[in-house]
Formats: C-alpha cells, structure tokens, sequence
C-alpha cells in the first residue's frame, strides 16, 4: 500500500467498540462497531455516513474517548496512542479534539449564560490564560460565528435553533482544536438555515484549516462539505473515497442505493421513482448476517456474500468491500 | 362554477390569545388561508418550522388546543367542519379522514398489540365483529408490505422498527377506506432508504384507494415525488400554490425561490 507523503494527523485502525446489552433476559453483547479503519489528514473533512444503526455516533464517540473502545488503535500525530491515554494525558489532548452536537440547545446548560459556557473549555482546557485574554478569544470567536457581544448574558433557550447551533460551533473551536467532530449538525434545522450554518462551516474550514470529521445523513450537506466520504452499515466500513469520486461513481451497492434513495427537488426526475431502491431495513447488531453484512438488502447477492466477510480493498481510487465490486 | 372540492378552506385563520388577554403576546398561527384538495388529488404543503402547516391538518381534525380561536370555514363534502359537534366530527374523522402523524412511535398505543389497534378501527367505523375486522386488519399488514403479518399483528408497537410503525400508520389511515388522507411530515423521523419506501408505498396506496393526500412537510424532495399540487406556506399564510410542475420550474413568489434556493441538492452524473 502506498501511503500519502505526509503522515495522516489522524490515524485509525481496526476500531472496535461493543456494548453489553440485556436481551432476552441474558447479558449480550452488542457488536457497534467492528474493525474500522481510516485517516484524517490535516485540514480535510471526512463525511461518515449510513443509516441510524450503523454506528456513526459510536465512532465519533469513540475517538474522543467518551466511549470504551475494545478492540484497535487510534493514532494522533506525533504518535499518541489516543486509545492508551488516562488522566491528566487525556486531559491535555482533549483540547485538540472537540465535538459539535446535533442539538445546539440541548448540548448547553439551560442556566449557564453564553459567556460562561463560552469561557468553560478554556478555564479547563488552558489554565495558563488569564481572565482578560479568556474574555477576548470569547468576543472574537463570537463574532467570527456570526453572533453578537450583546448575546453573552443570555441564557441558552433566548436563541433559536440557528444561533444556538452557532454557538456550540464556537464552543468547540474555543481551544482552538485541531480536529473538530461534527454529530449531525444540520438536522435539526429548517432548510434556510441550514444553508446559513453549511456556510459557516465552509468558512471556518479554510480560515482554520480544521480537520473535521462530519457525520451526516444529509447527502447533499456531506457533498457539499466533505473531501472524502466513507460509508458505515452495521458498524462495519463499506466504502471509502474521494467525495467526488464517490458521487459520481459509487462503488457499493449500499452507497448507490443511499444516493439513489436522496429525495430530489425536481418533479421531472422525482416522478420517475415508483419503486424504492432498497427494501428492507437495517438488520439487527444483535443478530448480524455473516459474510457480508448487507447481503440480506444488496440486490446483487451472491453465495460467496453470505460465506465470505470482504475486505476493503482499491478499486479505481476508491476503497470498497465487495466481492463484485470491480463487475458492478 | 365546478362543483365544490373534496375539501374546501376559505379564509381560515386561527389564533392564540395570550394568557392575560392583551394583544401583545397573541399568536395568529394562520392568516386567511384558502385551500382546495379534490377528490384523488395529492396537494403538498411546504414551509419551515412555525409556518402553520400543521395547524391546518389540526384545524380540519378539530384537534385544535382549546385555547384557539379559530376562524373562516372548512368543508369537506359540503359539509363544515368548524365548529362541528363532536359528535358528528367523529362520525368522520377516523373513517372518511385519516390522519398520518409525524412519529409513529407516540400515535400508537404502547399498550396494544398491533392487530387491535388496527382492528379497532373497522369495529368502531364499520361495525365489524372482531374476527372480521381482525382479518382485515392481517390484509392491510399485507397491502402495506409487513413481512409476516400473522407475527408482527401479535406484537406491540416497540417491537417495530421506525419504518414498519409508519407502515402501521399507514394501514391504519386505510383501514376504513377514508376518501382525504392528512399526513404531517410523514418520513421525516426515517432513514433516507427508508423514507424512499415509505413514499413508494404512500404512491402505490393512493393508486389503490384513490384517496386524496394532504401531505405537510418541510422537505421539496418528498412533494415533488407525490404531489400534483403544491402550496407554499409562510407566517400562517399561503404564499403560492401551483401545479407541482410549475412551482419548481417557474416559482412566482420570492420566498418559494428562496425556499428552492436554499434546497440542497444532490449533483449526481446524467
């Protein structure tokens, strides 16, 4: 395998988190994730998608460690066993991770005015500022977010969807992090400001050439934004490739019928879907199919499907796991 | 002049007086709304958050919290629905409209097993015995595409996925062949591939029953697959209507264009 030049900031390899589950009145476990790998480069965006079930927010709380993982690592440049760290290690590289949530009020304490939820990562997370220096970094990252010096003494629920949303985005960047993970930060959101807040993220990607992990069910949120894309079903890694690459051409039967399922805006193509391109629904992580995870859906199932698990493997600039992916 | 549509609303406003009775903290949730469905006929309504779609599916229901004020006229089949006794609004909602709601999950009854909550309607409407209106509730669980129905009738709702308890909805709007389907937002809790099936099946159900569809949602991909008709809704009001077409290709209004501009697309190879 040829790697790029430069080593990724973020490397990820065979990551596996699984949770105890009672079912059926027996302690089980529940296989969320399972041998995920990737990199982050610096300043790129990588889209994480696939449906609910697939283990999108399991990997993103993974890699900040607010979930256990138990099984592969996880490297931060210069050679961090992220997975390793405890204690005050941890503590010191929190800063270079953050995290967006999906709902911008619900991720703030409802009696903390903006200004001290805006000034806490710093008063944990760099000790060594004063006060006066914490309160400046808190006016100009509000303002880069597009919010007001007057909203610091309000309380999270005088601010709509949009702005609250904002400012989880300049909570996270308050520590000036150098790999931001976004959980869906667009759905809550009406359509207009969604646009409003895709912008700002664009922007605040090339100003600050963040590295971004942006998990998403919004396709055309993740094609907009992403560099690359990689494609979970059942916690395990079906397609990984660059956003344009993928768009144009994906390459596994999941990926094609993700984007083939988008609803489109225009009655002229929009008319001609009488059939969904997918039946059935995602299978249980309790009860997993063997071999290939999603032959019980894939419309191009053959025997070796159920027998064999396939790998990821290069096709075309792409990485895939599928035993037909080179005839499809 | 044509004969009256199926449903007819004509100046319909609702609003929300404040609590201590001064002008200052009333809502006017709508504002002068005429709206026509005919019979058959799928009319989408789209707009953000607040823009008073649902208020007009929970006005025709009467479902309206009791604090509204409601004015102007609903008629469905020439018949009013505002301020119609109870009743004779039962008599229809239920059995001549159905409603779809948004999240199955808390429109069905956790308490009961599929088979009777779907039975429960032909019973009620139709004046079925139980065995009847149980084996045609095992029908629809087919019609609607549930994969073993004999099994999935005897569980409760938690026991679904999201897809199948919107395919329970589903049914259930059916069951006792309603001539004006409501849908609020009926596929925005699902997955994108689930939501593609949901709408393939809204389309076949509407090809079968011939019922017509008011369907609310604040996504233009979703009415431009179903619908013939779109209005545009905004502050309580109705800001264009237009044949489905028309609207998406030469969009009168400003905000519909806004509204169309701000729609993410997919860029997808021809």
């Amino acid at each position: 395998m040829i790697s790029p030049a430069p080593a990724p900031l973020l490397e990820t390899r065979n990551l596996g988190v699984s949770y105890a589950v009672r079912h059926a009145g027996r302690l089980v476990r529940l296989r969320a994730l399972d041998a995920v790998s990737f990199d982050l480069a610096r300043a790129e965006t990588l889209g994480i998608v696939g449906e609910s079930g697939s283990g999108k927010s399991t990997l993103a709380r993974a890699l900040l460690r607010l979930i256990p993982a138990d099984a592969g690592t996880v490297r931060l440049q210069p050679g961090i066993d992220l997975m390793g760290l405890r204690g005050a290690a941890l503590r010191s590289v929190r800063s270079r991770l953050q995290m967006i949530f999906q709902d911008g009020v619900a991720a703030l304490d409802p009696r903390q005015r903006i200004g001290e939820a805006l000034e806490e990562p710093l008063v944990v997370l760099k000790p060594q500022l004063t006060e006066p220096q914490r309160r400046e970094r808190v006016r100009s990252l509000l303002e880069r977010v597009g919010l007001e010096t007057g909203h610091l003494d309000r309380f999270p629920h005088q601010f709509s969807g949009g702005q609250a949303q904002r400012i989880g985005i300049a909570r996270a960047l308050m520590v000036e992090p150098e790999i931001v993970v976004c959980d869906e930060p667009l759905s809550s959101l009406d359509v207009s400001i969604k646009a409003q807040i895709t912008a700002l993220l664009r922007q605040l990607q090339q100003d600050l050439q963040l590295s971004m992990l942006f998990i998403a069910h919004d396709l055309p949120a993740v094609q907009q934004l992403c560099d690359r894309v990689l494609v979970l079903y059942l916690g395990r890694v079906m397609e990984i490739a660059p956003s344009a690459a993928l768009f144009d051409r994906p390459r596994h039967p999941y990926t094609r019928a993700l984007l083939q399922s988008v609803p489109i805006p225009d009655p002229r193509v929009a008319r001609d879907r009488r059939t969904a391109p997918l039946a059935g629904e995602i299978p249980s992580s309790l009860a997993p199919p063997s071999g290939c995870v999603f032959r019980t859906r894939c419309p191009f199932v053959i025997d070796r499907c159920a027998k064999e698990v396939p790998v990821l493997r290069y096709i075309g600039g792409a990485e895939v796991a599928c035993h037909r992916a080179e005839e499809l | 002049m044509s004969t009256e549509a199926l449903l007819q609303i004509r100046s319909l406003s609702v609003h929300y007086p404040a609590a201590n009775g001064r002008a200052a903290g009333a809502v006017q949730a709508l504002c002068g709304v005429d709206v026509d469905v005919a019979a058959g006929e799928c009319l989408g309504l789209v707009g953000e958050s607040g823009s008073g779609k649902t208020a007009i599916l929970l006005s025709i229901l009467g479902l309206l919290p009791p604090n509204a004020r409601l004015g102007g006229s609903i008629r469905f089949r020439g018949s009013e629905l505002a301020g119609m006794p109870l009743k004779r609004l039962n008599e229809i909602r239920g059995s001549r409209i159905a409603m779809i709601f948004q999240d199955p999950m808390s429109a069905l009854n956790p308490y009961m097993r599929i088979i009777d909550q779907l039975s429960e309607v032909p019973r009620v409407h139709g004046g079925l015995s139980r065995r009847a209106a149980e084996q045609r509730a095992l029908e629809l669980l087919e019609a609607v595409h549930i994969g073993e129905p004999q099994r999935r009738a005897r569980q409760y709702p938690h026991e679904l996925s999201g897809g199948m308890r919107q395919r329970i909805m589903i049914a259930m709007a059916l069951i006792a062949e309603p001539e004006l389907i409501l849908a609020d937002e009926p596929t925005t809790a699902l997955d994108v591939t689930v939501q593609a099936q949901i709408l393939a099946l809204l389309q076949e159900m509407r090809g079968r029953t011939g019922a017509a569809l008011l369907l609310v949602t604040h996504d233009l991909g979703v009415v431009a697959q179903l619908a013939d008709r779109i209005g545009v809704m905004r502050h309580g009001q109705v800001v264009e209507q237009a044949d489905c077409l028309a609207l998406y290709e030469h969009p009168q209004h400003e905000y519909t264009r806004s509204l169309l501009a701000a729609m993410p697309r997919l860029r997808l190879p021809a």
